[in-house]
């Protein structure tokens, strides 16, 4: 019997394999695709400040790109610059960076096994069922930890998990383009409206001197696609015009949603099958392997103590949320009220916001700035004070 | 009434999976998958597909 298998060798799954097994567990990950890491989901950024928290050395090979700040386009095509005089963060390539998080995990004595899918628990989850090139296998282990994106079903029949809520979910579409000209190739460009991207955006990552990922989000409930609204918007410029398209990606997103009770019976969930994401930016990395950390934390405690029962488990919800959770909330509300913004209001607020603001609302901080601006817009009013 | 899966459109992201509600639609290596006689016909992954690649057949114009 193994002590865990980790379904999905994303970052998340990786990196909970990985600190399990720097702490002498016995861990095997499944990952149902052939190659880890593609097609990728993901517009590919990373701050250097979640990779200083994460203590997260990534090498040369995996950076694409450094960037120092970002370009805000409002609705009317103002733009906020946010210019930070030094590197931020990073554009990584996620194929090298996902592949690296496993050679990792696998050098700290995890097993990872690709094209291995795994699709059904066994009795009190302990241990799965895979299918792999030899057939059906089942797997018996002390414990699962799923980690096994946003279309896992292992953690909904772990009953740890409903399905995610279309309102809670962006639709994301994005396309690889190279021979593109770039305003900077340090800078992100994000681009906001009603009509670019509903209650999204549109965004351009530099991945080098021409290449850019370049792909947008949008509320799950539109009736038309992300990739509709993505290539009206690619129409109306015509630095697109000589731009080829090198990867198409899409992708579901959760921009909320989190969940309070995140383990069961030798059972917990990690990354974005908890809806771990930041819900403004919808960026996951981070997330999946903060959570992945703590739960490696608890989980190494609970098999030293040789008891995975939930009642034991249960201290990762605590920890999570203290540690994440809360200030992710935040963020999920500031969401909501910019969801409520029509597009005159972001042109306002382009003229009165300076780019160290943006940077801190997205984090959570200093909300209330955002707040009094908008108790000044009259039908704001009501939403504004969720802020202050 | 069917759900079609447009398999030209469909890059296998999974989203779909993640919003259905009864667990009728599974991801594999060779594309979505939809359990007809669990389908509710609840719409969520036509409207989460980023591409369009879901449609319900037979609707009315």
């Amino acid at each position: 019997m193994r002590d865990v298998v980790v379904v999905g060798a994303g970052p998340a799954g990786c990196s909970v394999a990985k600190e399990l097994a720097d702490d002498g567990h016995d861990v095997v990950v499944f990952e149902k695709r052939q190659e880890i890491g593609a097609p990728k989901r993901c517009g590919e950024g990373i701050s250097t400040s979640a990779m200083d928290d994460l203590a997260l050395d990534i090498p040369e090979n995996c950076r694409m790109q450094s960037i120092n700040g970002a370009l805000v386009f409002s609705p009317n095509g103002d733009n906020v610059v946010i210019d930070s005089g030094q590197t931020v963060g990073w554009i990584v390539e996620r194929k090298m960076f996902d592949k690296w998080m496993a050679v990792r995990a696998a050098e700290s004595g995890a097993e990872i096994r690709a094209k291995s899918e795994v699709v059904d628990l066994l009795p009190d989850n302990k241990g799965v069922v895979v299918n792999t090139y030899e057939g059906r296998e089942e797997i018996e282990s002390k414990m699962v930890i799923a980690a096994g994106g946003v279309e896992s079903i292992i953690a909904r029949k772990a009953g740890v998990r409903d399905q995610s809520y279309t309102s809670l979910v962006d639709s994301g579409y994005q396309y690889e383009m190279a021979n593109l000209e770039l305003k900077d190739k340090n800078k992100l460009e994000l681009y906001f409206g009603d009509e670019i991207a509903p209650r999204g955006y549109v965004w351009v990552f530099p991945k080098g001197d021409n290449v850019a990922n370049v792909g947008i989000g949008i509320s799950g409930e539109m009736e038309e696609t992300a990739k509709y609204y993505l290539d009206k918007f690619l129409e109306k410029s015509d630095r697109f015009d000589d731009a080829s398209i090198v990867e198409v990606n899409s992708g579901m997103i959760p921009v909320g949603g989190f969940l309070g009770d995140m383990a069961a019976e030798n059972f917990l969930v990690v990354g974005d099958a908890a809806n771990q994401v930041n819900p403004i930016h919808g960026g996951g990395i981070r997330e999946g392997i903060k959570a992945g950390k703590i739960a490696s934390e608890v989980a190494s405690r609970c098999l030293s103590e040789d008891d995975t029962s939930k009642e034991n488990l249960k201290e990762y919800n605590d920890m999570w949320w203290d540690r994440r959770g809360r200030d992710l909330v935040k963020v999920e509300n500031l969401r909501e009220v910019l969801e409520d913004l029509d597009d005159d209001d972001l042109n306002y607020l382009a003229k009165k916001l300076e780019g160290e603001d943006l940077m801190d609302f997205t984090r959570g901080k200093r909300l209330s700035k955002l707040g009094k601006l908008l108790m000044k817009r009259p039908k704001m009013i009501k939403s504004a004070r969720k802020l202050i | 009434m069917v759900w079609k899966i447009n398999r030209d459109r469909c890059l296998r992201c999974g989203g779909c999976v993640g919003v259905c509600p009864v667990q009728a639609l599974h991801l594999t290596e060779n594309g979505v998958i939809i359990d007809e006689e669990r389908c509710v016909e609840c719409g969520n992954c036509e409207k989460i597909c980023p591409v369009g690649a879901i449609s319900l057949d037979g609707d009315e114009e």
